[in-house]
């Protein structure tokens, strides 16, 4: 008899093995097909609004020429909602993994975390019936005293329903999410880097200079993703706060748009070419996240070598 | 460049715990002290607390006086950044800063407190302190490459040139070698014999055969049982201790019979 006796093998326990690998790779393709059939629906929608003739299009210039404000309205209100939130969350989350006593701390995380769990419809009406109220004020001012630059042009919106009302509802919504992966990143940094930078003399700043927010940086970048993520698309809150209309370069007047709310507010009615316009309008901004993500892989792997991870 | 440091009547609490309990110990200037003992005699704890690194540690705390060149680390107002830029400390695993190239964590402790270097002097002080940690001729020529790249005694030499980059008067070591292979372990112990000279050594070693080679002195401390707190049992010169110790217990640990 030549048989190995190492071939036989008991069979028992590699049933599991194989069922948990079927199940984990279903998964994965799952992901993969549901990602790939969205992309699909949304190409071939897409391609009657993309070659209709321009009049056909809201507007009657074309698919472009309508697209085009709304794409620059999205972007102005999230990167608003970045520029004011990211400071802010790194802040908050610092301040809870490394300043705030342990039980001020646990408090206030689950705070922020709270702040996730609001429905964004509740955003909007406070963002609509009572931020643009109160903050309408501070635009004058702002018209008054700094509307030579263009961005804070008078006059401004008796309302307050601007993209800028819109910008700050939005911060306060990806505040929660940026804050909570911050916070969760800081927690992670090894106590050996930390001790480092103490050893050395360095101060509380100086060591979270140092040795956190290095060794977070990718983790941070990545919660900022996520974060304008969430404020490229969020619908109800700018549809209820922002009163609509062309682009304008004023960010304290009544004017501009989003791609969500755009969708969000003429769908229902929408037939015929409207229906694919909107639909075409979803594909740009699915490309316009798409492609943010890759810009935030790209920095993250251009720094690899000093990442931490090797 | 050097300072000695006594210590006098220091008790080492973890909240109400007793960690060490009442050490007196003369450390001269420009020698190398070893602290041996069982795990958890508190050698380490009792090191952390010659630079206030222990305070890390939420309710850690101590009582009486550690003496820096007759200065009290604990005297009102002393702000522990002041103290740990003074005596430097290296690590047990190394530690070198993951996101700085090498000559960046050279120069992590010196840029500190905002201070400003010419580029001319910050090459010098790299130059100097990787020479000074006998680690020059392997990183000359990649000085901008990270430092987590090297090699684990590279690394572990990173950290002390890091450490006397900021010329501190004092360099604790916590078991520096504990990580290594025995190559670099030498490689340490050769470097801790030259920075002697210059400045004043504290290491803790679990390796006894470290602890006779490298040090001019050495204090054994030991741990009555779990949960009692650690004390120095002696302390004396290091050929006295490994051969002809006061101690029964002192002894034993040296000889291999218990520990």
């Amino acid at each position: 008899m030549t048989t190995n006796s190492l071939t036989t093998s008991p069979g028992a326990g590699r049933a599991g093995d194989k069922v948990f690998s079927g199940a984990a790779m279903a998964a994965g393709c799952l992901i993969l097909a549901v990602l790939f059939g969205v992309a699909l629906f949304l190409v071939v929608q897409s391609i009657p609004a993309l070659t209709a003739q321009p009049e056909q299009i809201q507007g009657g210039h074309g698919f472009f020429a309508y697209i085009g404000p709304i794409v620059v309205g999205t972007l102005i209100a999230a990167v608003i909602a970045l520029v004011i939130a990211t400071p802010v969350s790194v802040g908050v989350a610092l301040f809870i993994s490394h300043y705030a006593p342990r039980r001020l701390a646990s408090g206030l995380g689950y705070v922020v975390d709270l702040l996730a769990a609001i429905p964004s419809v509740v955003y909007g009406a406070w963002g609509a019936a009572f931020l643009a109220k109160e903050i309408s004020p501070a635009y004058d001012w702002l018209a008054n005293n700094m509307g030579w630059l263009p961005i804070f042009q008078g006059p401004a919106s008796a309302t307050g329903k601007t993209i800028l009302t819109a910008g700050i509802v939005l911060s306060v919504m990806v505040l929660p999410i940026i804050t909570s992966l911050s916070r969760e990143i800081f927690l992670q940094t090894p106590k050996l880097h930390e001790e480092a930078a103490l050893a050395l003399g360095a101060t509380r700043w100086e060591m979270i200079r140092m040795a956190v927010l290095p060794f977070g940086r990718p983790g941070i970048v990545s919660a900022i993703m996520l974060g304008l993520g969430r404020a490229l698309g969020e619908t109800m809150a700018v549809a209820l706060v922002l009163s609509s209309g062309v682009l304008t370069a004023s960010l304290i007047q009544s004017g501009n748009q989003t791609i969500a709310a755009e969708i969000a507010l003429n769908f229902p009615e929408a037939s015929g070419v409207k229906v694919n316009t909107l639909i075409a309008a979803g594909l740009v901004l699915f490309v316009i996240t798409l492609g943010v993500n890759m810009v935030a892989r790209w920095i993250i792997t251009k720094h690899k070598e000093f990442s931490g991870a090797n | 460049m050097s300072k000695r440091i006594d210590v006098k009547d220091l008790n080492v609490y973890y909240g109400n715990f007793l960690a060490v309990e009442d050490v007196n110990i003369n450390i001269e200037a420009k020698s190398v002290t070893a602290f041996i003992g069982p795990s958890g005699c508190g050698k380490s704890t009792f090191l952390r607390t010659l630079n206030r690194m222990h305070e890390v540690l939420p309710g850690a705390r101590v009582e009486g006086e550690v003496l820096l060149d007759g200065d009290n680390l604990y005297g009102p107002g002393v702000d522990p950044v002041t103290v740990r830029s003074q005596i430097g400390m290296v690590f047990q695993r190394p530690n070198p800063f993951p996101t700085m190239s090498i000559r960046d964590n050279v120069l992590a402790g010196v840029k500190l407190n905002n201070k400003k270097i010419s580029k001319g002097a910050a090459d010098a002080l790299v130059e100097k302190s990787l020479m000074g940690a006998n680690l020059w001729n392997e990183v000359k020529d990649r000085l901008d490459k990270p430092g987590s790249g090297l090699s684990g005694g590279q690394q572990q030499r990173l950290c002390i040139a890091r450490a006397i980059a900021v010329e501190p008067q004092v360099i604790l070591m916590d078991e520096p070698c504990s990580a290594l292979d025995p190559i670099s372990t030498l490689a340490i112990e050769d470097l801790i014999n030259e920075l002697k000279d210059q400045y004043t050594v504290v290491i803790v070693t679990h390796n006894m055969q470290q602890a006779a080679r490298v040090s001019d002195k050495t204090a054994f401390f030991n741990i009555a049982g779990t949960g009692k707190p650690g004390k120095l049992i002696e302390f004396g010169n290091t050929h006295t201790i490994f051969s002809n110790p006061t101690q029964k217990a002192t002894e034993d640990y040296v000889s291999g019979r218990f520990g």
